[in-house]
């Protein structure tokens, strides 16, 4: 089960790089969303996988229980992946209205030298 | 007084509440801010006494004991840099007062402002690796949002680059947190620097403890990390770039300082070349970049990498001397950074442009203005007696006992190549004359009110109070690096019932 997901984690991280490589915003994206997936599925790997055991430890206790911390940091990750995701896309889309391109090389108006006045 | 750690964190986060849900005008709800940021500067600065006379204090949330719990805890690097920070939050509050539109007001300005100095103080605090992602997010997504706040396409331009590399930053880091936790089994500061020189595996330690070094070093805009700062903070409200200047960028410092002297001291002495050649190259780049530029703000961008680089030499020389020495650069480039913009949005408000070509006269019109510029310029450059030059003497004596002749001569040569483009604001903004036909995007230029004069003035009176005083910022900066390099003070704060086991088991 480790080395299948470790596989998912090379996977899925080198898809990911390929796709921030691209010129396009969107797929740049999509691979941010990808990678920060890689991440949760590395910190619920290396935390030790137990399939079919409990979380909670009756009376007694089981001999094997599962370490629901990593869960819990991934559950947190998760949250925050989420918002920060759903930031970034409408950022993406808002900055699509205003620029009218997704093309990163065409995306440089905060380093051309006359545009800076806007904003005093 | 363990009470104090909880309510440092807690005050930013109510005045955020309070700002947002308060009925009154732009103004009330800027005075809001201000009042709670006053009020963290008490808390924070009582902290630091109370750290100062009694050493580190901690305090576990929850009631459950490290390393099962969170561990908010103060040491003297935490406590000092807070209230510098909190000091940097108050007048920036003030400022906004004069500089934010209505309606980015209404957009939650003063929220986000506040939470981002909640983060702040909860990164500055934190004992539990985790929980400093977690504030990091908090700092990363207030600060994502006054990026964007009444944005226009400029603004927007330069915050997608700074959201899509922050982020990237941030998958990095929680990556490396996962595999540390992996590694050892603990997420506690504390424990870790117990359970790292027991993991098997070195080799893999070293491999997260340069993951750690990525992810904050895109935080801190090190070389060759720094690109996306300079792409967007000059497209800003002033006073979000001061804010983004003096604070976002040492948080990044002060996350490299902290893990790498206590998770990973064994790391820190195999890449300390790896460090002192990022900080020398940072130095100087930063300091070439700001010659490139004719606009005022971005100018002060680059100062802001270069001095960056000042604070990783310490961290790569990493003496009890240097780390003092770096420390105090902490202090003064947060303090010198966030006047330095401050004055930046008053030019730009007296001359209706940050264009040097299209300023002048200055110093004909308002030669008190000129002179407090001249002196955070000179402060910056590091002219004695002002901060900046005992900031950089401390780097340089730390370098001699080293003898470290390479990393004096580029500290000397960058202070001297900080001199041009600062000589250049000056002799362009304030000593020639205004041009006679102003182009067509240069603004109607208007008085700044009281608002925008009083965080300015303040700010100067403590930076020449520091440069003729320095003795005891020297002092507190030196208790801290040596609480940093030999942390036992550190450990048994946190954890005390282990303390007491070792030494049972020593019996």
């Amino acid at each position: 089960m480790e080395i299948l997901l470790s596989i998912l984690v090379g996977v899925l991280m080198s898809t990911g790089v390929w796709l921030m490589l691209s010129r396009n915003l969107v797929k740049f994206l999509f691979g941010l969303v990808l990678i920060s997936n890689v991440a949760n599925l590395v910190i619920f790997t290396v935390g030790g996988l137990t399939p079919g055991a409990p979380a909670l430890i009756v009376d007694g206790g089981a001999a094997q229980y599962a370490n629901s911390l990593p869960q819990a940091l991934v559950l947190t990750a998760i949250v925050i992946g989420f918002g920060l995701v759903s930031f970034t896309l409408i950022l993406a889309l808002k900055a699509f209205q205003a620029i009218g391109t997704v093309d990163v090389d065409a995306m440089n108006l905060a380093e051309q030298q006359s545009n800076a006045e806007e904003t005093l | 007084m363990n009470g104090l750690l909880i309510c440092c964190v807690l005050l930013p986060m109510i005045t955020a509440v309070i700002s947002f849900i308060w009925p009154g005008s732009a103004r009330a709800r800027g005075m809001v801010s201000v009042t709670g940021s006053i009020l963290l500067l008490l808390v924070s600065s009582v902290q630091l006494y109370y750290v100062a006379v009694h050493g580190p204090i901690s305090n576990q949330m929850g009631g459950w004991q490290a390393p099962m719990g969170i561990t908010l805890i103060a040491d003297m690097l935490s406590a000092l840099l807070l209230v510098v920070a909190a000091i940097v939050a108050t007048c920036i509050s003030v400022y906004s007062v004069s500089d934010i539109s209505d309606e980015r007001v209404e957009g939650g300005y003063y929220t986000f402002l506040n939470m981002l100095t909640a983060g702040v103080a909860g990164a500055f605090l934190t004992g539990d690796l985790f929980n400093l992602y977690v504030w990091f997010e908090v700092m990363l997504i207030s600060s994502f949002a006054l990026l964007v706040l009444g944005g226009n396409k400029v603004q927007l331009d330069g915050a997608v680059k700074y959201v899509a590399i922050n982020l990237i930053s941030t998958v990095l880091l929680l990556t490396a947190i996962g595999l540390l936790y992996g590694l050892t089994g603990t997420l506690n500061m504390a424990d870790l620097s117990q359970q790292v020189p027991l993991v098997e595996n070195q080799s893999l330690v070293a491999v997260v403890a340069v993951l750690f070094l990525i992810a904050f070093g895109i935080k801190a805009a090190v070389f060759p990390l720094y690109f996306w700062l300079p792409a967007s903070y000059h497209t800003l409200p002033i006073s979000v770039s001061a804010l983004f200047a003096a604070l976002m960028t040492k948080i990044g410092i002060y996350a490299l300082m902290r893990t790498f002297t206590l998770v990973f001291p064994g790391e820190h002495a195999a890449i300390s070349n790896t460090l002192l050649i990022m900080g020398l190259l940072t130095m100087i780049l930063g300091v070439f970049g700001a010659m490139t530029h004719s606009d005022i703000r971005r100018i002060l961008a680059f100062h802001v990498i270069g001095s960056i680089g000042f604070m990783l030499l310490g961290l790569g020389l990493g003496s009890p001397l240097a780390m003092g020495a770096a420390i105090f650069y902490m202090v003064h480039g947060i303090l010198i950074k966030a006047l330095l913009f401050m004055i930046a949005g008053i030019v730009g408000k007296l001359g209706g442009t940050y264009e040097l070509s299209e300023l002048g006269g200055l110093y004909k019109e308002r030669p008190g203005f000129s002179i407090i510029f001249l002196l955070a310029a000179l402060a910056l450059i590091g002219i004695p007696p002002l901060s900046g030059f005992w900031a950089k003497l401390l780097i340089i004596n730390a370098s001699l006992s080293q003898e470290s002749y390479i990393v004096i001569a580029f500290v000397l040569i960058a202070s001297l190549l900080t001199f041009i483009p600062l000589i250049r604001i000056w002799s362009e903004a304030f000593w020639k004359a205004r041009p006679e036909t102003p182009k067509a995007h240069v603004k109607t230029a208007s008085e700044p009110d009281a608002y925008a004069w009083t965080p300015v003035l303040a700010l100067s009176a403590l930076m020449l109070l520091f440069g003729f005083l320095p003795s005891t910022v020297i002092n507190l900066s030196d208790t801290a690096a040596n609480s940093l390099l030999e942390p036992s003070a550190y450990l048994s704060a946190v954890l005390p019932g282990d303390e007491v086991a070792a030494t049972e088991n020593a019996q």
